[in-house]
């Protein structure tokens, strides 16, 4: 880790962070299960409603989502060290839905197309030689995932 | 070498110093001249290259660590490039010679030789790197051992060598032997994406360049300042290290040092800064 330019996780963290993505539940749906319907993920990854608190922190977390390593938002503007790799998410609530943005966390790549930077969040479909720690696993768990919809969702237009 | 103290004070400021939120999103339009040396920043692309300019990454560096960079008293990656002067005239292994016995000074029998490697081995049937260069001669001439990966005295040799072509273009000959192979596997690499995050180097260096992400200003990933002096660390960083930890970035297993899948790489990559002065020890955060 030592010239790592640790936008992403530390050795460590990564490890705590795939023990929580790691220890799926039963009831959740599989990450090569998810639906997929004209870019959209309709169903609750969980069955329940996920908790926006808890998406904001997952948000921010480099352990978990990270997505500021990517992403601004003015929600999030206390926070030190925004990325701009992405779009900035300012109303990103109003301008997709909610099935929109779960099937954007979960698998990019099905919404912007195979070319997209933004990584899976809870899809199998990942690089070359995933390291061994990280296999079969995927970057949040179903949880994660809606709670961090939850949040998106309130990201609303003015 | 008093001037020297004074890093410790601007490394805390660079730590102070950091931005909050949108910052620096371009690089700089400043020019770098090491005490008075011009460097080329900014070159034209080699044809093929998916730019029109390659860029150092000295531009898009915060404004105290290239002042740093732009004093040598103050780069402290220059006191290593000192110590490696001493071992360079240092008698080592069974046949009792020092660097100096077969190549004397330094700084006239290797002038502008760092700035074209790697360079295609007979002997190896492969390319080599600076590092490997060194251990031929350590284990061929000199009678002594390789020096493990990122050995202290590898890094100082290998920035004593590039620093003495300073300011000098860089490029690579890939006429010879089989180098253009080698540079054609280094391009599947550089465009393959690794790891569960499922990046490339291209979605990062070319894709992103400029964009920030988290706390880094993303260049265009060029090797012309390696080793690197990093203040963070206070160590200077080989270039395989870093090429290792890009990788580690994704998620992925990333390749052994001087394998032929990372010499390959640094073939090609090189190649992608065709044109830049070597500033080796550059200095980064
Ligand atoms: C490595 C970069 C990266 C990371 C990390 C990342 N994204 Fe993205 N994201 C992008 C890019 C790039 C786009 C633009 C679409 C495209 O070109 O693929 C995007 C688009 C989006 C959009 C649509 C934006 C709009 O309004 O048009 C949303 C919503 C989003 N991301 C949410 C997230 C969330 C939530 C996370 C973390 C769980 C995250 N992103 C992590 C790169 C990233
Ligand atoms: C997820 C993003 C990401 C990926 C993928 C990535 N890098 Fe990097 N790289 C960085 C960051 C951040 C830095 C530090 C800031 C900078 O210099 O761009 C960096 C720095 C570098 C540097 C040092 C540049 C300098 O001037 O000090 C080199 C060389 C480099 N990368 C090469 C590569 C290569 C080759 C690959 C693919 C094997 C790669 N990178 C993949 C993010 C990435």
């Amino acid at each position: 880790m030592k010239t790592g330019s640790a936008f992403f996780l530390s050795g460590a963290m990564a490890l705590a962070a795939v023990t929580f993505a790691g220890t799926a539940n039963a009831a959740d749906t599989a990450p090569n299960d998810v639906a997929f319907n004209e870019m959209q993920v309709s169903e609750s990854l969980t069955g329940m409603p996920g908790d926006p608190a808890a998406g904001a922190d997952a948000f921010k977390n480099r352990k978990l989502g990270n997505c500021l390593a990517c992403h601004t938002t003015t929600a999030m503007e206390s926070e030190l060290f925004h990325g701009n790799v992405g779009p900035d998410l300012d109303g990103a609530g109003s301008r997709w839905t909610e099935a929109q943005l779960r099937a954007i966390v979960v698998d990019a790549k099905q919404v912007f197309g195979p070319d997209s930077r933004m990584p899976g969040f809870y899809s199998l479909h990942v690089g070359k030689n995933v390291a061994e720690k990280f296999h079969g696993k995927t970057i949040l768990s179903a949880q994660d995932v809606e709670n961090i919809v939850a949040f998106l969702v309130t990201l609303k237009d003015e | 070498m008093k001037t020297r103290l004074t890093i410790i004070s601007l490394a805390g400021g660079i730590a102070l110093g950091c931005f909050a939120g949108l910052a620096h999103a371009d690089p700089v339009d400043d020019t770098l001249e090491i005490d008075g040396q011009p460097m080329i920043t900014r070159a034209p692309a080699p044809e093929g290259h998916p730019f029109d300019e390659v860029l150092s990454g000295w531009l898009f560096r915060e404004a105290e660590t290239r002042a740093v960079e732009a004093d040598s008293f103050q780069n402290p990656g220059m006191l290593e490039v000192e110590r490696a002067a001493e071992i360079w005239s240092t008698p080592e292994g069974t046949a009792g010679k020092s660097c100096e016995t077969c190549h004397g000074d330094v700084s006239e029998s290797m002038k502008g030789v760092g700035a074209h490697y790697p360079k295609w081995d007979k002997d190896a049937n492969r390319p080599i790197n600076i590092e490997l260069q060194i251990d031929k001669c350590r284990t061929e001439q000199m009678g002594a051992e390789p020096y493990k990966f990122d050995a202290k005295d590898q890094k100082a040799m290998t920035a004593l060598i590039k620093n003495q072509s300073l300011g000098e273009p860089m490029s690579v000959d890939l006429s010879q032997g089989d180098m253009q192979s080698w540079w054609d596997r280094g391009k599947d690499t550089y465009y393959t994406r690794t790891g569960q995050l499922n990046l490339s180097c291209s979605n990062c260096h070319e894709d992103s360049m400029g964009n920030m992400i988290r706390a880094d200003h993303l260049s265009q990933g060029q090797v012309n300042g390696f080793p690197t002096y990093r203040l963070k660390q206070s160590a200077l960083v080989s270039l395989h290290n870093r090429f290792r930890g890009c990788i580690r970035d994704t998620r992925a297993e990333f390749p052994k040092a001087f394998s032929d899948e990372l010499m390959a790489l640094e073939v090609y990559v090189t190649w992608r800064g065709t044109g830049l002065s070597v500033e080796t020890p550059a200095v980064r955060q």
